[in-house]
């Protein structure tokens, strides 16, 4: 076979090529399920425009997204930060963005990684499936898109920013972390939109009747029931389904940015798995592009390079997940290929397995904190030097005490707390609606259990409770549990 | 099943409306930063490009609920350095170290207080345009890239396709055709004459018949050139009185009232000169930097600085060739007899041959309050009557329509000292 390029410069045609081969390898040699690929040339500037967007095509307009554009591009531009090579989104058909000042090599590289890669994980990961609807993204946020900009004309932009500013800062406690959502079209999107304004103008002033005063408690209990019937982990479903004060486009306003919080909630728990099978993906593709004949030593150098760089990992810092996540998955095809006793022992069930199906369990049925506990081998343990360190106050302010290295006492401990390390009430702590009053004041009660006695940051504590009373209307208290406690041990309100 | 999209010529600016959102918000933020920015050093009069911004977090803070610091955690990390079960490793000074367990996104903007980005220089001079309060009009016109004019211009052998003049080229072609076909006539005639063979008179026959058609030296382009404007060079001179009664703030009104003319001047004229001269009892001519931002301290002598221009004008700037433009700023002290001196030199000197004369006085507004209850203020008498030069140039302004006198207090003083002069040249 000859060579597909043999120079820097990309072309149309070569791409098409080179994704011709790249698609073959995937498909038939690894055969892996992808959505057809949607790939797009966009100049440096687009990506600082995607980087903004959450690489979303669509969005809606909210000056944060300028703030953030504004410093990605200055860091550019000066040089303190490059652009990732390779921007994908959960879409089908996948979109993945290449940039125009890529040499065609790296082109490539982005392909094998993004439009094979991320496509197949996006398609195939269990949480994927679960939460998220890749068919009917883009015209979802078509629809918020336009719905937001209709606001803005009929209610003025600063009333609209100000709900966009209290909805963002609940993103993090916008999402069902246990419910399964249902999908819907565009259409009925838009149909349901005018249903739900009458549907929820109807329930919200049965919710919130001004004869509470003259109730009977029995039908006072009833009307608890019906708001919360019990503990709500999702503050922006509660606050869209029971806010006293809210117009209902606020509401539909709210649930577009829970919607949007929700189909990012997959991706937030699979960083590890998601980017080590993409990287693992085009480190394979791009070595038998070069054992086929059909790249130069030339590209194949550039490739490593940039590998590299990506999976490059710094002693004692924060876990690489690139280098984390391609180890595993790198690990996974040496046991199935080369086993060692070690491995028999630890696992049997992998060791002589064909590595294509053995990683297909991998990457379509865990998360990233069931991941390494799976998988994670003593082997990639050492080559890291994997070691957990203890890092509490309490015990010793002065000092971390090391509780367990990369030896044979150690590997299952220090396994099970980098699991942990993955665990996503560490990234985002849990707040529930624990109650409110149905008379009088309608304060809001909320629950925050401190998740190993880590408290809340209180920096932006006050302003973010701030946020919730803007959307709540009434005052809002929220408590404080340490873990397996009956009563808190402080609390915070405003509003009061 | 793949289709590659080219979105480099749609699509773009996306986040044009999101940027401009976010830089009304932080508006304030962002005009202090400002002026900070037009003060500093490196930053020349002639400088109206955008440039880096630092403000703030405050007003853009993206508030969560986001775990802190404290409580029991067991962190993983990679790299064993030799430690074994047991081991204490201190933790780094300070506070922050590895934290491990926070969202790896929101790290290094998120933690500072302040966040850097860059302006445009349209977004600049937005802000910078809004202290002065410029009529709208002049704003845009100022904003202007400036375009030059194409004229046309003759004829040229070389040139683009576009501007092929095909009748003149024809004319060329058909002139050298008579031409050469003449000439191979007259050949064909004499050897007829002479009796040649019909092999030779064939033979030029048929080079008669090749004579191309249409050759390249035939071809005639049109021609355009840039037109030069009537008087296409201006100087600017720059004169501040740098005792020490200039403060920061007079400074930066001062920086600011230069800045005005200069951009007004640049798009008026291909060439601008700036001229800088500072005085204290004496005056010199100095560069930019020099004079903004070096001390000095002493006495007032403001004719020497007026005389020193003149000097200058006269040797250098030719006003056949050159628009003269002056700009004096001082806070009003003069020693007392010199006033006269400074009404003859301008009068005399430096009026005739320029085209506009603006003086500023900063920051004694008071002393026209002052001078009204001069009863009361005792400093009648005193022999630096502080704002004699002010009264002073008020009279010549009476009688001169291109000697503009105000005092400066706030940047919206600024404008009304060059209104007639914009009004005048700037096209609407």
């Amino acid at each position: 076979m000859s060579l597909l390029w043999n120079d820097n410069e990309w072309t149309f045609p070569l791409i098409d090529q080179a994704y011709k081969e790249i698609e073959k390898i995937g498909v038939e040699e690894m055969k892996l399920d992808i959505f057809p690929n949607q790939i797009e040339i966009i100049s440096s500037d687009q990506m600082l425009d995607a980087y903004a967007s959450h690489a979303m095509p669509i969005m809606y307009k909210h000056w944060s997204f300028g703030k953030s554009y504004s410093i990605n591009k200055k860091m550019y531009e000066s040089g303190e930060q490059g652009l990732a090579y390779e921007v994908v989104i959960n879409s089908n058909p996948c979109i993945a963005y290449l940039m125009e000042d890529n040499t065609m090599t790296m082109q490539a590289l982005v392909l094998a990684h993004a439009s094979i890669g991320h496509n197949n994980f996006f398609k195939t990961n269990y949480l994927f499936q679960q939460w998220t609807d890749p068919d009917g993204i883009i015209d979802y946020l078509i629809f918020a898109k336009n719905y937001v900009a209709k606001c803005e004309e009929r209610y003025g932009a600063e009333r609209v920013e100000e709900i966009l500013d209290s909805c963002h800062a609940l993103m993090d406690q916008g999402m069902d972390r246990f419910k399964r959502a249902r999908k819907r079209s565009r259409e009925e999107e838009r149909v349901r939109a005018a249903e739900r304004e009458a549907y929820h103008q109807s329930r919200v002033s049965e919710l919130w009747p001004d004869t509470w005063k003259s109730e009977t408690p029995a039908q006072k209990e009833e009307r608890k029931r019906r708001i919360l019937p019990e503990p709500e982990d999702n503050l922006l479903y509660f606050i869209e389904k029971n806010s006293p004060i809210l117009e209902p486009w606020e509401r539909e306003i709210v649930r577009i940015v829970r919607k949007v919080a929700q189909y990012f909630w997959p991706q937030m728990q699979t960083q590890v798995g998601n980017e080590g099978w993409a990287t693992h993906t085009h480190y394979y593709i791009m070595n038998r592009l070069y054992e086929k004949g059909l790249i130069s030593d030339g590209a194949l150098l550039e490739f490593l390079k940039s590998h590299t760089g990506v999976i490059a990992q710094y002693r004692m810092q924060r876990l690489n997940p690139y280098c984390l996540g391609f180890n595993i998955f790198r690990d996974i095809k040496r046991m199935c290929e080369n086993p060692t006793e070690e491995d028999r022992e630890w696992f049997p069930d992998v060791v002589g397995q064909n590595w294509l199906d053995v990683a297909k369990d991998a990457r379509e049925n865990y998360k990233d904190e069931s991941l390494i506990l799976q998988y994670l081998s003593p082997r990639v343990i050492r080559n890291l030097k994997l070691f957990s360190i203890l890092d509490d106050y309490g015990t010793d302010s002065m000092n971390y005490i090391v509780q367990n290295i990369h030896d044979r006492e150690g590997y299952k401990e220090v396994r099970r707390a980098l699991s942990r390390n993955y665990d996503i009430n560490m990234r985002m702590p849990q707040i529930q609606v624990r109650d409110v009053n149905v008379d009088g004041d309608r304060k809001l009660i909320l629950k925050h259990t401190r998740h190993n006695y880590v408290p809340l940051d209180q920096t932006d504590l006050k302003e973010t409770m701030l946020h919730v009373k803007r959307l709540w209307g009434f005052a809002v208290r929220m408590d404080f549990y340490n873990p397996g406690a009956v009563s808190p041990t402080d609390w915070v309100a405003v509003g009061e | 099943m793949t289709t590659v999209i080219d979105r480099r010529k749609t699509d773009r600016q996306k986040n044009l409306s999101n940027r401009q959102r976010f830089i009304q918000r932080a508006k304030d933020a962002i005009k202090k930063s400002i002026r900070g920015a037009v003060l500093n050093k490196d930053r020349s009069i002639k400088d109206s490009s955008g440039g880096n911004v630092k403000i703030p977090n405050k007003g853009t803070t993206e508030p969560t609920f986001r775990n802190g610091e404290g409580g029991r955690r067991v962190i993983v990390r990679p790299g064993n350095p030799g430690n074994v079960r047991g081991d204490k490793i201190p933790r780094p000074r300070g506070g922050q170290g590895n934290r491990g367990n926070g969202d790896p996104s929101k790290d290094s903007a998120e933690m500072l207080d302040e966040f850097e980005f860059t302006l445009t220089r349209e977004e600049f001079l937005d802000f910078f345009f809004e202290d002065l309060e410029l009529p709208n009009l002049v704003k845009t016109a100022l904003k202007e890239v400036v375009e030059h004019k194409w004229t046309r211009s003759g004829f040229t052998p070389v040139g683009v396709p576009a501007n092929l003049d095909v009748t003149r080229s024809f004319i060329n072609s058909m002139g050298r055709h008579f031409a050469l076909a003449g000439a191979y006539d007259k050949k064909i005639k004499a050897l007829r004459e002479s009796g040649g063979s019909e092999e030779e008179i064939a033979l030029l026959e048929k080079k008669k018949r090749t004579i191309p058609f249409m050759d390249d030296i035939d071809l005639k382009y049109r021609l355009f050139v840039k037109q030069p404007k009537p008087i296409t060079k201006a100087v600017m001179f720059c004169l501040m009185d740098v005792s020490g009664s200039m403060g920061e703030y007079e400074k930066d009104l001062a920086k600011r009232f230069f800045m005005l003319l200069y951009m007004f001047l640049e798009r008026k004229y291909e060439q601008v000169t700036v001229v800088f001269i500072r005085h204290t009892t004496e005056a010199k001519e100095v560069d930019e930097q020099e004079f903004f931002y070096s001390k000095e301290a002493g006495g007032t002598v403001v004719s020497t600085a007026l005389e020193l221009t003149a000097d200058i004008i006269k040797s250098r700037f030719n006003s056949s060739d050159y628009n003269i433009y002056v700009s004096q700023c001082s806070d009003g002290d003069n020693a007392y007899d010199d006033n006269s001196v400074c009404t003859a030199i301008i009068r005399e000197e430096i009026l005739p041959y320029v085209q506009y004369y603006a003086y500023v006085q900063v920051g004694h507004q008071r002393d026209e309050m002052a001078n009204m209850w001069g009863v009361f203020s005792g400093r009648l008498g005193n022999t630096t009557n502080s704002n004699s030069l002010y009264e002073v140039f008020k009279e010549i302004e009476k009688t001169t329509t291109h000697f503009k006198v105000k005092n400066l207090n706030t940047p919206a003083d600024i404008y009304p000292v060059f209104r007639e002069l914009f009004e005048k040249d700037i096209k609407v």
